[in-house]
């Protein structure tokens, strides 16, 4: 008999999030793909181009059912990215999906010169990202993705936690005339949003208020800040959370305010801890003068741990646990 | 008025005395392919492409993507010569805040794509060509690859992909100069025979001397067979039109020290005089044909 997967909450977190009133809601890919296909099918200027990965995308309706707005590449990831950029320029709102390891990698310098500097506004779908793929090794992961676009001028970078964020990017981007890529994976994520809540790219949401600690969290790690904090204000630490879908351009102005209002930070990033979101907070909060206690959590730069996503996630501490512990560290 | 094949052939000569005018002026610039691509260039936008400074921000312009991005320089001057810019704008090619960069950027009128690295434009320009097909335009894309960027495997990603969506609207053109930077592209890492490769691909093969006015007009004039992209691999010089350019792959990049300047455009201005006595000539004889001038 085979053992049961490790989930990606502990029976404590789960809990926890039950006590929110959190409920667990589908993965942020089947969130994008039935966006997508709304927007398909009211705009026939909507184009999905993929590089065999329409299953992966969970594209596989939008397919059947708008065949002529799917475009079809094979494995070839440059020539995506290329071809959509070009699709882009004559007009077309295109959605080139491809797994994030893949696009944000093999097809680096097409986003950076056919889309970001050619100025042509394709929207870049990682999907998958981070750790997803988890056991199938460091070939699929994208733990440089946040870095290497960060590193590029016109693009902007958003990273959803829930379902919410997720439908908002994917709706957003259809309107905008600015390269963009939003990245997430295929695990079900609880709702963390209210109905009604409001998304802007560039800014972020505030989840909670708190003097003590601040989370800065991004994507599918903000659950786990977020039930860390409700953990810690059973032990009497207070603890702002904010998820910072958008990596750039950056929410200077919530990260400054959380930092003067709290004694120490955490950020929280499925993604190497080199030139992420921690490392882009550390450097606007020193440039600004203000420096609370930092750490950083993210995947450290060595050869990444083997199993499951949810085994990678513990592992190195993006948990309620995990997180919990390193913040009280901090105010030690 | 539509220039005669003679003119064209006039106009590629003084064009390419303005792309020395400006290679030196600048101090930088890819001599060798600008001067090798220079007659495709000039062909295409004075007798091919539906395009104009008027029309460029048309949706159902022509479009040109030059892929081989480092012969910028043949670009600016054909594109000055139709009226882009003024050809003055070019004096500040290479200078501090400049559009005029060392390979194309859109900040430049007329222009379509920012291209440099190589590989790039097959791609983009299949996009173009699948925009075309699903918009039922009639427009035509042409992009202009090197022989040597042909190494770079996205080219052959986008290959694949223009056949397997019948981009007849699709024209790429080879300047098959048969030089890269280090020297002959078959010594350096073939890749040869292109037309049998292309073929291969599901592309209608065309094999044309990229510097015959009129076999470019031919080929380029016309779609390729129906329901396939079509590639034309012009045959053409490195240098040409400078007699110690020619064929040598040094003048990838070079400039021309004021000596090797100076020879230079004296060979292009005699051979422009050359013609311009010719036309003359046979201006004189026309009319003389024609029982001289009316009274």
């Amino acid at each position: 008999m085979s053992a049961p997967a490790p989930s990606m909450f502990s029976p404590a977190a789960m809990e926890v999030a039950q006590q929110l009133g959190l409920k667990m809601r589908r993965a942020n890919l089947d969130e994008f793909a039935d966006t997508l296909f709304g927007l398909a099918r009211a705009d026939r200027n909507v184009i999905a181009v993929t590089s065999d990965s329409r299953g992966s995308g969970k594209l596989g309706p939008f397919g059947k059912e708008l065949p002529g707005q799917i475009i079809e590449l094979g494995i070839a990831e440059q020539n995506l990215v290329g071809i959509a950029a070009g699709l882009a320029s004559a007009g077309k709102i295109v959605y080139a999906v491809s797994p994030a390891c893949f696009l944000t990698a093999r097809a680096l310098e097409q986003i950076k010169n056919d889309v970001c500097y050619s100025d042509n506004p394709v929207k870049l779908i990682g999907i998958s990202a981070g750790v997803s793929y988890g056991a199938l090794g460091s070939t699929h992961h994208s733990l440089h993705d946040l870095a290497a676009l960060r590193a590029i001028n016109n693009i902007d970078i958003v990273v959803p936690a829930d379902n919410f964020e997720a439908r908002s990017a994917i709706e957003v981007a259809a309107e905008r005339t600015k390269p963009l890529y939003v990245r997430f994976g295929k695990a079900p994520q609880y709702q963390i949003h209210r109905d009604g809540t409001e998304f802007e790219i560039g800014r972020s949401i505030r989840l909670r208020d708190g003097g003590d600690v601040a989370f800065i969290a991004t994507g599918e790690t903000v659950i786990h800040a977020l039930l860390a904090a409700e953990s810690l204000r059973g032990k009497g630490v207070s603890c702002r959370v904010l998820s910072m879908h958008t990596i750039k351009p950056l929410d200077a102005e919530a990260i400054l305010s959380a930092a003067r209002s709290c004694r120490a930070i955490v950020t929280v990033e499925e993604h190497m801890i080199n030139g992420g979101l921690g490392e882009a907070c550390a450097s606007l909060l020193m440039q600004a003068g203000v420096t609370p206690r930092l750490k950083i959590v993210g995947i450290p730069d060595e050869y990444t741990v083997t199993g499951i996503q949810a085994d990678i996630f513990r592992h190195y501490g993006i948990s309620m646990e995990g997180l919990a512990a390193t913040a009280q560290s901090l105010l030690r | 008025m539509s220039l005669t094949d003679r003119q064209l052939q006039l106009k590629s000569l003084r064009l390419r005395r303005r792309v020395l005018e400006i290679i030196k002026h600048a101090g930088a610039g890819h001599t060798g392919g600008s001067l090798s691509c220079l007659d495709i260039l000039n062909v295409l936008y004075n007798r091919v492409l539906r395009v104009s400074p008027e029309t460029f921000s048309s949706p159902d312009r022509d479009r040109y993507i030059q892929s081989k991005g480092h012969s910028v320089e043949a670009l600016f001057v054909v594109l000055a010569d139709r009226g882009f810019f003024p050809t003055e704008q070019l004096e500040t090619l290479c200078r501090y805040k400049s559009h005029f960069v060392g390979h194309p950027t859109r900040k430049v009128p007329g222009i379509e794509q920012n291209t440099g690295a190589l590989g790039h434009g097959l791609p983009i320009a299949t996009g173009v060509a699948i925009a075309g097909k699903l918009d039922n335009k009639d427009y035509r894309v042409f992009t202009l690859l090197g022989d040597g960027e042909l190494a770079e495997g996205s080219n052959w990603e986008a290959a694949m992909a223009a056949a397997h969506y019948d981009l007849d609207n699709l024209t790429a053109i080879v300047d098959h100069n048969t030089l890269q930077i280090t020297g002959r592209t078959r010594d350096v890492c073939s890749n040869e025979p292109l037309d049998e490769k292309f073929r291969a691909f599901g592309w209608d093969v065309r094999i044309v001397d990229g510097h015959s006015i009129a076999q470019l007009t031919e080929v380029l004039s016309t779609r390729g067979s129906e329901s396939r992209p079509g590639v034309v691999i012009a045959n053409t010089t490195k240098g040409r039109g400078v007699s110690f350019m020619e064929d040598v792959a040094k003048w990838h990049h070079g400039v021309p020290s004021d000596a090797e300047y100076a020879q230079a455009i004296k060979e292009l201005e005699d051979a422009i005089a050359r013609m311009e006595g010719e036309e003359e000539g046979k201006r004189k004889n026309d009319i003389g044909k024609m029982g001289g001038w009316p009274s």
